[in-house]
């Protein structure tokens, strides 16, 4: 109707911009998975979700707390005394034994290096509403934030839509496995100024996503004396701190800063729940600055974006349950390895190398050998023979924003051992069809194009 | 460079205000019926305590949605996971009939309208977002709540423009007042992007009357702009007139699928009418698809603990509990409503004829020692740190008229009503009534010096208009 365009200029650019990214291909393969997803007996055709970095492996420990603890919960008769105090509990503080759970929390998981202060345990809705609440607290519209590629995808949405922030991406490529240089930074940097760019700080992911890897000391070392010198902030997204499944273990940079000489009021970091504990539709973002005034403007920005009472109450109980805690990340971890070593060596198997990983709910797959060039078309290509025809969705590495083309992420924690299986039966079969096909008669042209690819696949 | 941002460091939170002041001298020293009895009551906290038994009995005979579990079987797992921006479909579908059984069911809302956000706080602001930016202003009737400072203007930059009202007649909405503003904000070089209404009225304590919400959907209309209407209190209108929604009236002007529907938007949330707003429980209803794409998207930075919704989706379908919850809600509130105002009169104090609302809009111009925003703020500061009740001045409120006061009576049992009320009455009888004439006392009078005297003209205090009991 007419007036569906004039209003529609009634509304805010932000609004009516494209800013929030949905269209990239990191979402179309999540629409490619909700119009026919994998069903073991109803759908077994389907696509297999592997472009949700989920961690569903181990509720059923969680269960079983939850069964034993019904207190925690204030609806049970057990709780329901305390249903109206936390029903009404509105105070953006958030509630102490929540701040006090999460932070001791963080710092086991952080091995014990670190004590964190609850008091600046800063609650946002998700690490979503975490990040863009400390791009709100540290820069201004048209500033910008370095970030290393390849970088999770809704970064584009989440640093830039509302807050009128711009990102700068520091390009780091498979010649030293991704690796963080001081050079990258430099020209990054530099990249900026020179377009009059007013840089605000650094954000990295650590352990990253989509790499599936920790930074080492040395590299986070040379961050933090990278953004002291320039005196711009450092935000660390340690979402996945606790899926660290094998060496080296995770370092968070508040440890990194114990010993070294830097102005703390530039370090930030932002954390979780959904990754590490698997409770995304729990909504729990933290904000932890090591700077008073970001955390008292975090707060109050908190407003828009709180924890839910009852979900504070339920996680106060249960992360200050300490034996539950030791016993829960010991497993998950465990769980987190054999399930990385099942699917990396099913990969190897049939010839398919992915970025040594030792964090994380995904691996950072190198697809170069098949694609038909090496471009970000010839990705696409790839990765809609990939989507469409193996009925698996994983994510091209170009809507990570990754300089290098042929890499993909693929999750592995968000289904059960049997899908793990299915999957790589079907990675294997396109491989193997591709090698017969290799020395097979000419087939009619609709095939040309796959058989384009899968030429390009021995090894 | 290292600096944070300008948001971070400016004052447009506006938490600095008085209205959080009073929080703050409260949370210092809070009243306890046994612990503290001499401590400051919370009257600033609009707050419904009113009706916990009825949810209690509830969740006492629902089990299931209390343990994370339907039919017996555990989804722990199932919510754990669920955090998809399009809410989960149940706690939709059971939203909007609770908010049309609100409305008598005279209208019905598409669940694929609503939007679900962390409170109507994030409901606000994302609207907000959706609808202006920098440069752009929204109109709002004043007094109105002292967090939309905050709400609507920090983080996204827009301008608020009060529409003035006064007491004159009941602080309603009139043509020309919406016209001043809109020429208010053209002289600052805003451009108006739309108004904002709270019905009921917070801090009114009044629901709009259908003659109001005529001349609304007329004046953006005419000016092709927008309307928010914040329906937080809908659920607590408790005497006539009955609450008319704006999209009742829409209908009822057969509006629908036209350009002005398409611009009418409403914020609810269950913080008030429920009494939960410790679950962030707040939503977004428009009928432009537009405004849903986006503020669906945007909601990713405040959603719903799906924990919460699960348990609130089970409630809210259950139309027996929710029939029997707005009714006997309604009952106590109007019933405590009575006891605040009674308890005021006996002070010698009146309040605005109110129906909804979990405050009452107090008339204490008359004890005023002049009538400024100065004197204002010295009354209130005596009823705080004196008579240790924290209620909430109207200059916190952007009133244009000092003296008027926001007081909240519904989290707080009977007995501590009663015990402020006492405290009040206290307060204003130790005030001497100078029984000179007006002119006289304006001669002679001193200055007062302790906080526990004025000195008032008999005369003057007779003189000044009577609001309605």
């Amino acid at each position: 109707m007419a007036f569906a365009t004039k209003n529609r200029q009634l509304l805010s650019r932000i609004a009516t911009n494209d800013r929030p990214g949905e269209n990239s291909p990191y979402f179309e393969g999540w629409k490619a998975y909700d119009s026919n997803p994998f069903h073991p007996t109803q759908n077994p055709d389907g696509v297999i979700q592997m472009g949700l970095a989920e961690n569903q492996l181990c509720f059923d420990l969680i269960k079983k707390w939850i069964l034993k603890n019904p207190q925690a919960s204030i609806c049970t008769a057990e709780g329901v005394d305390k249903f109206k105090d936390i029903s009404i509990f509105q105070d953006y503080h958030g509630q102490k034994e929540f701040r006090e759970a999460v932070a001791k929390f963080m710092g086991r998981v952080g091995g014990n290096m670190v004590t964190f202060d609850p008091n600046r345990i800063v609650m946002s809705g998700g690490a979503t509403g975490a990040n863009e609440t400390v791009m709100f607290c540290l820069a201004d519209p048209g500033d910008a934030f370095l970030v290393p590629s390849p970088y999770y995808p809704a970064f584009l949405r989440d640093l830039r839509w509302r807050t009128g922030l711009e990102i700068v991406p520091v390009d780091c490529n498979s010649s030293n496995n991704f690796r963080i240089t001081r050079a990258a930074l430099e020209e990054a940097y530099e990249r900026a100024q020179r377009l009059n760019i007013n840089v605000k700080g650094v954000i990295i992911a650590n352990p990253s996503n989509p790499l599936g890897t920790t930074l080492d000391r040395e590299t986070m070392r040379s961050l933090v004396s990278f953004i002291n010198e320039k005196n711009i902030h450092l935000v660390c997204d340690e979402i996945y701190a606790a899926s660290v499944f094998s060496s080296p273990r995770f370092i968070s940079v508040a440890e990194i800063i114990q010993d070294m000489d830097c102005n703390r009021d530039l370090i930030h970091i932002v954390y979780s729940l959904s990754k590490d504990m698997g409770f995304p539709g729990f909504r729990v973002g933290i904000v932890y600055s090591f700077n008073d005034l970001v955390v008292h403007c975090a707060r109050k920005m908190s407003s828009f974006g709180l924890v839910s009472s009852q979900t504070q109450y339920l996680l106060a109980s249960m992360l200050s349950d300490e034996e539950f805690v030791e016993n829960f990340l010991k497993e998950s971890s465990q769980r987190l390895a054999k399930r990385h070593r099942v699917f990396t060596h099913g990969l190897e198997q049939v010839g398919i190398s992915c970025l040594k990983g030792n964090a994380g709910l995904f691996s950072w797959m190198d697809m170069r050998p098949l694609l038909k060039e090496q471009t970000v078309e010839g990705e696409m290509e790839l990765w809609r023979v990939i989507v469409n025809e193996v009925k698996l969705n994983v994510s091209p590495g170009s809507s990570f924003q990754c300089s290098e083309p042929g890499w993909f992420r693929v999750c592995f924690a968000n289904m059960d051992d049997e899908i793990v299986e299915i999957a790589l039966d079907r990675i294997g079969k396109f491989v193997r069809q591709g090698k017969e096909e290799d020395v097979a008669p000419k087939k009619p042209k609709r095939w040309q194009k796959k058989l384009h690819y899968l030429f390009c696949c021995c090894r | 460079m290292g600096l944070p941002s300008r948001k971070a460091t400016c004052n447009s939170h506006g938490q600095d205000s008085s209205y959080f002041l009073g929080w703050q001298e409260y949370e210092k020293n809070p009243y306890d019926e046994v612990k503290n009895p001499k401590g400051i009551i919370q009257m600033g906290l609009a707050e419904n305590q009113l009706s916990f038994d009825l949810l209690e009995s509830w969740l006492a005979k629902n089990p299931d949605s209390a343990g994370f579990k339907r039919d017996g079987k555990s989804i722990f797992r199932e919510l754990a996971l669920f955090q998809d921006y399009h809410g989960l479909p149940a706690f939709k579908k059971a939203l909007v009939d609770f908010m049309a059984e609100i409305r008598g069911n005279k209208v019905t809302f598409d669940p694929n309208h609503i939007i679900l956000t962390a409170g109507a706080t994030s409901a606000n602001e994302t609207l907000i977002f959706c609808l202006a930016e920098q440069g752009d202003a929204f109109l709002l009737p004043t007094p109105y709540y002292p967090g939309f400072d905050r709400d609507l203007k920090w983080r996204t930059e827009v301008e608020i423009v009060p529409i003035q009202c006064t007491s004159s007649n009941r602080f309603q909405i009139t043509e020309s007042a919406l016209e001043e503003a809109y020429q208010q904000a053209q002289k600052k070089n805003l451009r108006v992007k739309g108004v904002l209404v709270t019905n009921p009225s917070n801090p009114l304590g009044t629901t709009m009357t259908r003659d109001e919400l005529d001349l609304l959907i007329n004046f953006i209309t005419d000016k092709e702009i927008h309307l928010i209407s914040d329906e937080i209190y809908s659920g607590t209108v408790f005497s006539s007139p009955a609450f008319v929604s704006i999209m009742e009236v829409l209908k009822d002007r057969n509006h629908e699928n036209t350009e002005v529907w398409d611009r009418v938007h409403i914020v609810y949330s269950l913080s008030k009418d429920l009494g939960l707003p410790g679950f962030r429980v707040g939503a977004i209803y428009s009928n432009d698809p537009i405004v849903v794409a986006a503020a669906t998207k945007m909601s990713s930075f405040g959603l719903v603990s799906s924990q919460t919704q699960y348990l609130l989706s089970a409630m809210l379908s259950d139309k027996k509990f929710t029939k029997e919850y707005i009714s006997k809600n309604h009952r106590r509130l109007q019933k405590r409503q009575s006891k605040l105002v009674l308890g005021l009169e006996k002070a010698g104090i009146s309040c605005l004829k109110s129906n909804a609302g979990l405050f009452c809009w107090v008339d204490m111009r008359h004890l005023l020692s002049s009538n400024t925003f100065e004197a204002e703020m010295e009354l209130w500061k005596k009823i705080v740190y004196n008579v240790k009740l924290n209620i909430s001045p109207g200059s916190s409120c952007h009133c244009t008229e000092p003296g008027w006061f926001r007081v909240c009576f519904a989290n707080m049992s009977e007995n501590t009503l009663k015990l402020a009320m006492q405290r009040l009455k206290l307060f204003v009888s130790s005030i001497t009534i100078n029984s000179q004439s007006h002119q006289e006392f304006k001669n002679s009078r001193r200055k007062a010096r302790t906080n526990w005297v004025f000195r008032l003209s008999f005369q003057s205090f007779h003189d000044r208009e009577q609001e309605e009991r």
